[in-house]
């Protein structure tokens, strides 16, 4: 048992990180380039003391988007919402949160809980849709992004911006009190100090705690159990007493509730207002990264780091005229390995896993009765 | 026509990891004779079935076909060279015609068209030739279940097959309609068709085989005639040692009612009623069984008891005091149901799942499994140790997935679970379905240990021994009512038979 599932968990994403890599370089001999030289470009330029906490930076929210997404993917629920969700969650939240002043650490958990709110709506709506009118998840939140895009922009830009500073439209600044400070002084204790201007955003902790709520709530809570066996077993799940439609709408509404804090570490750690070219695009990376985590937080933590990395790195490629859309290969690639890899994998181990039960089966039958 | 056997195997061995499979098999079939292939569930019979129609590729061994030696790649290989199978279950397309069901995937065509014409006079000259009578522009829809499979023997014939396999034909029919199978099947031989039956019924096999050839634990053991055995020397020979019986002696209903259920109907969303006017009661220690052919609302009504359907009407209470219908299902399990799912694989088990937490499974709400919100991992694995101890689950721990287990060890699991939690109210659908005379002979002991301790147990089977043997009581459910209620006592299977397809309806008791 503890060495398949260590052949599936670690064995399969080193294979697949590979196959990605082998595949990446027949991209780049074609092109001319040697892979080595950008490959080691990358590495070079990607281990320094600031790209590492950028990579870190750049990790926290797509590990939280793929999170959201996880939860539903436990049940079998595909929630492509959460883009649309996290956007809107910022809007408001960095909206309502500038509106007033409370003790610090009080108004950074006013901020989230609103953010909190707005994707819970905002994805429950789906949960909603497919219990009440029998909606398919994966439509209604492709039209929740679309509905969820312009809606913020209506509201931005007609209700909620607030400044002209040139060119640059955003709502007004949330006060320092809903900021979450940087981690730089923790870094310090260990001896890094990165250069002015680099920090490690503060939300890496509530990243952390989210990772951890998610794994008791998944698999370890009676809650965990009836999302899981939904997800397994529709049909057996609803025999056992577990009322599908509230199911449904519970897992779509947790999934929203944490998609609206993909965009906290940027909004309260980095820009503290919602601005016009606020980052998009957590939410779809996310599915990436919770499909290269197969659901299991530390894998997904793993998967959002390695992303963070190769966005982070892949900055230099530029300088050594290497057309940077190899690492967006790279990230196609990966996905598809991982996906394609951790199947074989699986059903390799459980073929073993069932001829290892058969022989020990068998075994008990030749065994003489007692 | 006699010198080379239609189908000879020798030596066929194929390997799969968890189950019986096919070991060192033996099987001379003759051409023209009606040759029957018996066993438990489990001894290998499908494995051998598709090996001969080209489903599954043997590991070692040869397949002669008419003295030829053949690796069929596909069905479709079977078929051309004159094999036919009608699978236990029906392939059918309810909205067609029988014409239409016919010809579907090998349609002959004039031009661009499908030549409706010439089909439906082959058709009936088929139909003429081997007493398979059935009108061929009849919706599917409108048949009884032995039409269908007649419908299924005539498709096989349409596309030029010789040599017929009937997968457990009488499975789903009842006595009446088994006798009109095997009157085809007579004509068939007649024409000097080949017919492969596999059954574990006996006494049909006896009835319609001219050679039997007997299987267990995935080997051929012995090949007889009907004349050289009687039904009790088979059996033996299939199961190797004495045959149980389900059996109850003496009676443990007390007086006390557990459940009483009244006036239960269940319209369907598309406006099909599906019961109607469901009355009965449940007493402690009492066993009320449940007669009917598949389809005549036995779903709906565990459906309805366990509430997984939303119940239009009627009362169940349990307990004396405590009205169930509108209760969710959690609810009504929290509060004493138990359910043995008919289909284990699609409502009971969480296959890809390790078996405490399939232990856990309808169950989660409390102790053992769960500890306020959290799922209780260790009193978990526990009560699953100790379902395996008592109920002989055959598995190496409760940390193996569920799907490494055998379907008995599966169902005994199922079983163990639901009866180990000491419901109030079990309902066991088909609880011995597809699984081997040892692991039956367990089920059936422990639910009649279940009733002396008190149990309330609904059983809903298609096996009509074991109903018979097992109820207290007995309601045959025709057309989602209650025809009748009948006394175990006093009823034959045939008598059984004649209520279950309406031909026969009153209380007689």
């Amino acid at each position: 048992m503890r060495r398949s599932k260590l052949l599936t968990s670690v064995l399969a994403p080193l294979i697949a990180i590979f196959i990605s890599f082998a595949i990446a370089s027949i991209v780049l001999l074609v092109v001319d380039i040697d892979p080595l030289t950008a490959y080691q470009a990358m590495w070079t330029f990607g281990t320094s003391t600031e790209s590492l906490v950028s990579m870190v930076n750049r990790a926290i929210p797509l590990f939280v988007s793929a999170l959201a997404v996880a939860v539903g993917f436990k049940m079998g629920l595909f929630n492509i919402g959460v883009e649309g969700a996290y956007l809107l969650a910022a809007l408001v939240a960095a909206y309502f949160g500038a509106l007033f002043v409370l003790p610090s650490v009080l108004h950074v958990f006013a901020i989230l809980l609103i953010g909190m709110a707005v994707g819970a709506i905002w994805n429950g709506l789906a949960g909603w849709l497919k219990v009440k009118r029998g909606v398919h998840e994966v439509i209604s939140t492709i039209m929740l992004n679309f509905i969820g895009f312009s809606l913020s922009a209506y509201l931005f830009l007609e209700h909620f911006q607030q400044e002209r500073e040139g060119l640059i439209v955003a709502t007004s600044a949330i006060p320092a009190s809903g900021w979450i400070p940087s981690l730089n002084p923790v870094l310090a204790w260990f001896g890094v100090e990165p250069r002015a201007g680099t920090e490690l955003h503060g939300f890496l902790i509530i990243a952390i705690v989210l990772g951890v709520i998610y794994h008791y709530l998944v698999n370890r809570s009676r809650f965990g159990f009836d999302l899981r066996a939904s997800g397994i077993n529709p049909s057996a799940a609803h025999a056992s007493g577990v009322n599908p439609k509230r199911m449904v709408v519970a897992t779509m509404v947790i999934s929203g509730a944490m998609a609206g804090l993909v965009g906290m570490s940027t909004l309260l750690g980095f820009t503290h207002r919602y601005v016009q070219d606020f980052p998009s695009g957590f939410g779809f990376t996310g599915i990436a990264v919770a499909l290269l985590g197969r659901n299991h937080p530390v894998g997904i933590a793993f998967g959002a780091l390695l992303f963070g990395f190769l966005e982070r790195s892949s900055i230099i490629l530029d300088l050594e005229n290497v057309p940077r859309e190899i690492v967006t290969i790279f990230f196609g690639v990966v996905v598809l390995a991982v996906v394609i890899v951790y199947e074989v994998v699986a059903r390799y181990a459980t073929r073993r896993a069932v001829a290892a039960a058969a022989r020990a089966t068998a075994e008990l039958e030749e065994a003489p009765a007692a | 026509m006699a010198s080379e056997p239609a189908i000879q195997l020798s030596g066929v061995t194929k390997r799969y990891p968890g189950v019986v499979a096919n070991r060192d098999v033996e099987l001379t079939v003759q051409s023209g004779e009606v040759h029957a292939i018996v066993g438990e569930n489990g001894a290998g019979k499908s494995t051998l079935v598709k090996i001969i129609y080209g489903m599954i590729r043997p590991d070692e061994g040869t397949v002669r076909i008419r003295g030829r030696e053949t690796h069929f790649k596909t069905p479709k290989d079977a078929i051309d060279s004159g094999i036919g199978m009608v699978h236990q279950h029906f392939m059918l397309a309810d909205n067609l015609t029988v014409l239409e069901n016919i010809i579907l995937g090998s349609e002959p065509r004039k031009g661009m068209e499908i030549d409706f014409r010439s089909a439906s006079d082959r058709i009936r000259e088929i139909g003429e030739k081997y007493g398979l009578n059935l009108d061929p522009s009849v919706k599917v829809e409108k048949l009884s279940v032995g039409e269908r499979q007649r419908v299924e023997i005539l498709k096989v014939l349409y596309r030029g097959a010789r040599i017929l396999i009937l997968d457990e034909p009488t499975a789903v029919l009842v006595p009446q309609e088994v006798d009109d199978l095997f009157a085809s099947i007579r004509d068939l031989k007649t024409e000097g068709e080949t017919v492969i039956f596999i059954s574990h019924k006996l006494d049909e096999v006896l009835a319609i085989a001219d050679s039997i050839t007997v299987m267990r634990m995935g080997q051929t053991v012995a090949t007889t005639t009907p004349s050289q055995v009687d039904s009790r020397q088979l059996a033996e020979l299939m199961i190797g040692s004495e045959l149980p019986t389900p059996e109850t002696r003496e009676s443990t209903v007390q007086d006390q009612v557990v459940l009483d259920v009244s006036g239960l109907s269940l319209v369907t969303e598309t406006g099909r009623q599906v019961l109607r006017d469901i009355s009965f009661q449940i007493r402690r220690g009492e066993i009320v069984g449940i007669a009917g052919v598949e389809g005549n609302g036995q779903g709906p009504l565990v459906d309805s008891l366990i509430g997984l359907e939303q119940v239009a009407t009627g009362r169940m209470i349990l307990n004396g005091d405590d009205d169930l219908v509108d209760d969710e299902a959690r609810d009504r399990r929290m509060k004493g149901m138990g359910l043995i799912p008919e289909d284990r694989h699609r409502q009971g088990l969480l296959l890809s799942s390790p078996l405490w937490e399939n232990a856990a499974l309808g169950h989660q709400y409390g102790a053992p499994f769960a500890k306020g919100p959290w799922i209780d991992k260790r009193g978990a694995r526990r009560q699953t140790e100790a379902i395996i101890a008592r109920f002989g689950v055959k598995t190496p721990g409760p940390d193996i997935l569920a799907t490494a287990l055998s379907g008995g060890n599966q169902q005994k699991l199922v079983v163990g679970r639901e009866i180990m939690a000491d419901p109030a109210v079990l309902i066991a659908a088909q609880p011995t379905r597809g699984i081997d005379i040892g692991a039956q002979a367990a089920v059936w002991e422990e639910l009649k240990t279940a009733r002396a301790n008190g149990m309330a147990i609904l059983l809903i089977s298609a096996d009509l021994d074991e109903l018979i043997g097992l109820s207290d009581t007995i309601y045959v459910l025709f057309e989602g009512e209650f025809v009748a209620r009948l006394d175990p006592n006093e009823v034959t299977p045939e008598v059984l038979g004649s209520y279950m397809t309406g031909a026969r309806s009153g209380a007689a008791s």
